[in-house]
């Protein structure tokens, strides 16, 4: 098919796994959560899927998605070196 | 149906007619009633459009574009600095290859601050790959939005369109304005690479060398096939509805010996000085140029030409002129006039044509004093 315009499909960048970049870590308090869906609306890497699980092997533990939830049912936990 | 109206309600009367899922604009100075008017048709459910009063006209196109890749139509309209402003996304919209439907009311740049008449504006986005129109009556506004849709979305363009319209001399003068029952006539709008939620994709993303110059290409393979496209599709119009165009729009060219050469409402005034130049005995032709981009063929051999410049590159010359000079290798006699409103009566483009001087440029009004 004649490509018009550039398109490309999502998938493991050259970087490789991200993630490995993260100090802090999005950790869910299961009791807080009320699956509202914010934290995957707002992550920018879409490293939240639709059963609101987190890909630790993408998460750059931004905190966006600590940010925006209104439970404050995720924590940002350092990192252990 | 047989009417009157103002250029900016008859383009608002043709966007009515086309029903665009999703309009957005920014309603500041140098914004028309053009959207004032569209909105007004959303507010009282004539049209059933998504209407989104953005923040400024750089969100304006981005929203647009945003809307069209879904696959939805869109429109906006602007003017002078408000199309400088979106300048980036201009870009963005033909090199992302959605068919919006844009209309810009053609105004003057400040400082200092004016509002009337002159091309520089368009002028400054003629190499971003949109399709570029100008229209000179309220008829003329109306009929060419219209076909902009069809051209814009036809599967060998896909590209956006431009379509140009002077400020007050024709934005906001009453004409006689005869709408159509456009049936068929657009047909609906298919987006080859609309979003598809089940196949998620990045869209213009990071495109190396090794890549990107095939997409630059792709954009002006389509420019060059929308000459076809713009010819069926303006033969379909003149069938079904009676009024017929072209790329350029000829007043008595066939045996003339010398040619004058504008777009936008100065062309249709400079018509009135060729009957006042024939009368004289003098076998005068207009050239109005409606397609500037893709940029049509012009027959002018043989012939003395004269220009008339409604902007300027500084440090260069008259935009249209050197289009004229490049690609007929003629040498026009290029007058800049009307630059911000500047008044030209057909009196003025008489005297343009019987003093004229080829290979020299003649800034109208200027005089030593100034």
């Amino acid at each position: 098919m004649r490509q018009r315009l550039a398109m490309s499909k999502p998938g493991i960048g050259a970087c490789g796994k991200t993630g490995s970049w993260r100090v802090f870590r999005p950790v869910v308090d299961q009791e807080k959560c009320n699956q509202c869906g914010l934290c995957e609306m707002y992550c920018p890497d879409q490293a939240i899927n639709e059963e609101l699980e987190i890909d630790l092997g993408f998460c750059k533990g931004c905190g966006i998605c600590a940010n925006e939830c209104p439970k404050k049912a995720i924590a940002m936990v350092r990192e252990e070196k | 149906m047989l009417t009157i109206a103002t250029g900016n309600k008859a383009v608002a009367a043709a966007v009515k007619q086309v029903s665009p899922e999703v309009i957005a604009a920014y309603p500041i100075t140098p914004q028309t009633e053009i959207v004032e008017q569209i909105a007004e048709y959303v507010t009282n459910g004539e049209l059933k459009s998504q209407y989104i009063p953005v923040e400024s006209e750089h969100s304006a196109m981005a929203a647009c574009i945003g809307a069209s890749i879904t696959g939805a139509r869109t429109f906006t309209a602007t003017s002078s600095h408000g199309l400088l402003y979106m300048h980036e996304m201009v870009n963005w919209a033909a090199g992302g290859r959605l068919p919006i439907v844009m209309a810009n009311v053609n105004r003057a740049l400040g400082p200092g601050w004016n509002i009337w008449a002159e091309h520089t504006d368009s002028m400054q986005e003629r190499d971003t790959g949109w399709l570029q129109v100008y229209v000179s009556t309220v008829q003329e506004a109306y009929d060419t939005t219209l076909m902009a849709f069809r051209i814009a979305e036809h599967h060998e363009v896909l590209l956006p369109v431009m379509v140009n319209l002077d400020g007050f001399s024709l934005s906001h003068i009453n004409q006689s304005l005869e709408t159509v029952e456009l049936g068929d006539f657009i047909p609906p709008l298919r987006l080859p690479h609309a979003i598809d939620v089940k196949n998620p994709r990045g869209y213009g993303p990071l495109t190396g060398p090794e890549e990107y110059f095939k997409f630059r290409w792709d954009i002006e393979r389509s420019m060059r096939d929308s000459v076809k496209v713009i010819e069926s599709t303006e033969k379909d119009f003149s069938q079904r509805f009676g009024r017929s165009y072209g790329f350029t729009d000829d007043y008595q060219c066939e045996d003339a010996d010398v040619v004058i050469v504008s777009m936008g409402t100065i062309g249709k005034e400079a018509e009135v000085a060729i009957d006042l130049l024939r009368k004289e005995g003098i076998r005068a032709g207009s050239m109005r140029i409606r397609w500037f981009r893709p940029f049509p063929k012009l027959d002018l051999s043989g012939r003395d030409v004269v220009v008339i410049d409604r902007d300027y590159s500084f440090g260069y010359g008259g935009i249209l002129a050197e289009a004229v000079r490049s690609t007929c290798r003629a040498e026009p006699y290029s007058v800049i006039a009307g630059l911000g409103g500047q008044e030209v009566t057909y009196d003025d483009i008489a005297g343009f044509i019987q003093g004229r001087r080829p290979g020299e440029e003649y800034w109208f009004g200027v005089t030593p004093d100034v």
